[in-house]
């Protein structure tokens, strides 16, 4: 055991020493997603140095990697849309058929996805929801309805925290009237923008990596978050629930991506293999409490994730819907239409 | 500077072979991470923005057009004025100007206190005054967040001692955003005027006062033109980066609505993705401190002569 444990720091210090180590691996990440000691395994049993930086949004590592950071890195974490995104845009390599030995891990629900048809630039990271969690504390009436954040009861106006996040407002506000998202249809477009105008007095915060800390301190009596996140809010304390409403959630999965000119692109594989082993993604579950996309993760989870409130839809809820990727002129009503939210 | 002393010259001779040179170093590092950037810049606001990031190298003038007309949601209504952007400008311009006459009304009183002491305890005083900077901007923003929130400590010990009966909005408010300036900035007023009041001669004061001169008058006629230069240095240090600031707005304000470093850094790597936007948007910041300056540069010369 001694012994053992002497080796494998030798061998975590030979990997962590570029001139001994069989290559590289750099990785562009989201911020707090991945377990450090995950990546250690990964180092010593392929003999790679890991270098890791981190984004908070999308459209923040969408940015960097066109404003010229393409070519540094060998793999990124982009959600379902932004994937198809990317790809348009060209920034993805395609990984040959058969290339990836654990190819076949993948659930089949996932092997298919509208976002990369045929899983030709991605593999499945994690997936979970976003809708919002409501502070039982504040306001006991009935939370299955979107109307929680868009038209707040009295309790919580004022006190709501939404999620700097175009994508998924606009989709759960499209949920919310009962409208395709993407749409093009003027009318429909002008009730998007008054429905976020007259919210937004209701509203009073912007912001993605404080959603959990507002709902813990107490901030925010209500907010829009992601499943695991909320999760996370609820064991450090807060009295909170997280809901599914009859309108729908946004479902979203992030991937694993191929990037194009990647430096190390044969150590790239190998870490999109090692993350299609059900004990590896298992510990990033584990760690980040939303789901994997790989069969035969269940015996290495943790028995509370199965049976969490927030990863498992009440009967009755409405349907879970992925962030839908709009055309230019469509997109660009809707950038106006967030501009003016928060101007 | 005509106030070359003996020791002085002996050092301008010393380097006179190479004064030219002195400021190489800067102008490399200017001119490298500062000018070409700005230019950078500049030529990318007169862009064509590519969709989701990017530029095409079209001349458009579409980015200053967006910032000044409105053309509906859809962008085919006729153009009208614009207010959305001017006002998030206005809302910046008067957030500074707050966090600049807050920093002016406890900073000014702070330096003349400092500046009057014995010169072994002035070194102590500035110190303590610098030593809440050695810790991170940013945890300092988030630490007041912790102090005024709805059940924080400021809120507690007001309801205790009866001063409130419900506790205090306070976070999320214009007035958080003002308070998170205001205090992110305070030694920027501070150190420049002190250093004008310390070399102020209190000779001139005791002269007026010998003369019947009212205190009033004294400040007002001899103290206070005297030391005008370190006040409007402290001034301009306070206001241009309140004016730019978004750590403060996102924090304490609740990032509801964009600021203009907000608004600028959406366009950069938030959803809007709209760089030629983005870089219009700084060149016109960039003029308004640049008038600034020019108005100080021209009350400067004005003075000496």
């Amino acid at each position: 055991m001694k012994l053992r444990s002497i080796l494998g720091t030798t061998a975590l210090v030979l990997a962590a020493n570029a001139a001994n180590a069989d290559g590289k691996l750099s990785i562009y990440h989201w911020f707090e997603y991945i377990p450090q000691e995950l990546i250690e395994k990964f180092e010593t049993e392929h003999n790679v140095e890991v270098t890791m930086d981190t984004y908070d949004s999308n459209e923040a590592m969408l940015a960097s990697l066109k404003a010229g950071t393409l070519g540094s890195y060998d793999v990124a974490v982009p959600g379902d849309y932004m994937v198809q995104i990317m790809a348009n845009e060209g920034l993805l390599d395609t990984i040959a058929e058969g290339e990836l030995s654990n190819f076949g891990n993948i659930e089949s629900q996932w092997l298919d996805v509208a976002f990369d048809p045929g899983r030709k630039h991605s593999i499945p990271y994690q997936w979970g929801s976003t809708s919002f969690s409501v502070n039982r504390d504040m306001y006991a009436g009935d939370i299955n309805t979107t109307s929680i954040l868009f038209d707040p009861p009295a309790e919580l106006a004022g006190k709501i925290n939404m999620l700097d996040s175009q994508g998924e407002v606009m989709a759960l506000a499209s949920l919310h009237l009962g409208i395709p998202q993407c749409s093009n249809d003027r009318d429909q477009l002008k009730a998007l923008d008054a429905l976020l105008q007259t919210g937004k007095e209701k509203w009073a915060s912007f912001g993605s990596d404080i959603a959990k800390d507002v709902l813990v301190s107490g901030d925010a009596a209500a907010g829009m978050i992601y499943n695991g996140f909320s999760a996370k809010a609820r064991a450090e304390g807060a009295n909170i629930e997280y809901a599914y409403p009859d309108e729908g959630y946004v479902v979203w999965m992030d991937n694993v991506v191929l990037l194009k000119d990647a430096p190390n692109r044969a150590n790239a594989i190998l870490f999109m293999d090692f993350l299609l082993e059900p004990e590896n993604i298992a510990a990033v579950t584990n760690y980040a409490q939303y789901a994997a996309g790989v069969t035969g993760v269940s015996e290495f989870l943790d028995e509370a994730l199965a049976t969490m409130p927030e990863n498992n839809p009440r009967d009755g809820s409405g349907a879970g819907a992925f962030v839908a990727v709009c055309d230019q002129a469509t997109q660009e009503v809707y950038d106006q239409i967030w501009t003016r939210l928060r101007s | 500077m005509a106030a070359g002393t003996g020791s002085g010259k002996t050092i301008s001779a010393t380097f006179s072979p190479v004064r030219h040179w002195l400021l190489m170093p800067s102008w490399l590092v200017i001119g490298f991470f500062l000018l070409i950037p700005v230019v950078l810049m500049l030529i990318y606001s007169f862009l064509t923005k590519e969709f989701r990031g990017g530029v095409i190298w079209d001349f458009s003038l579409a980015a200053y057009d967006q910032f000044i007309f409105d053309r509906g949601l859809f962008g085919d209504d006729p153009p009208r004025i614009e207010w959305a952007y001017i006002s998030i400008f206005l809302r910046s311009i008067g957030q500074a100007m707050g966090a600049t006459v807050l920093c002016l009304l406890i900073g000014f009183p702070t330096a003349y206190f400092i500046a009057t002491r014995p010169a072994k305890t002035r070194a102590i005083w500035l110190f303590l005054v610098t030593i809440p900077y050695w810790v991170n901007l940013l945890i300092r923003t988030v630490s007041m967040k912790f102090l005024i929130r709805d059940n924080g400590p400021l809120n507690e010990a007001m309801l205790g001692l009866g001063l409130i009966d419900a506790p205090l909005q306070l976070i999320n408010t214009n007035f958080a955003v003002q308070l998170g300036l205001f205090y992110s900035y305070l030694p920027f007023m501070v150190l420049p005027i002190y250093a004008s009041v310390e070399r102020y001669n209190f000779a001139f004061s005791e002269a007026a006062a010998d003369l019947y001169a009212p205190k009033w008058t004294i400040l007002r006629r001899i103290v206070l033109p005297i030391v005008k230069p370190g006040i409007i240095a402290g001034c301009i240090l306070v206001f241009v980066p309140s004016l730019g600031a978004f750590l403060a707005p996102d924090l304490l304000g609740g990032a509801k609505t964009f600021m203009i470093g907000s608004l600028i850094e959406e366009q950069f790597k938030g959803n809007a993705g709209n760089w030629p936007f983005g870089a219009a948007a700084s060149m016109i910041l960039l003029s308004m401190v640049l008038i600034v300056l020019m108005f100080y540069a021209r009350a400067q010369s004005r003075d000496q002569t």
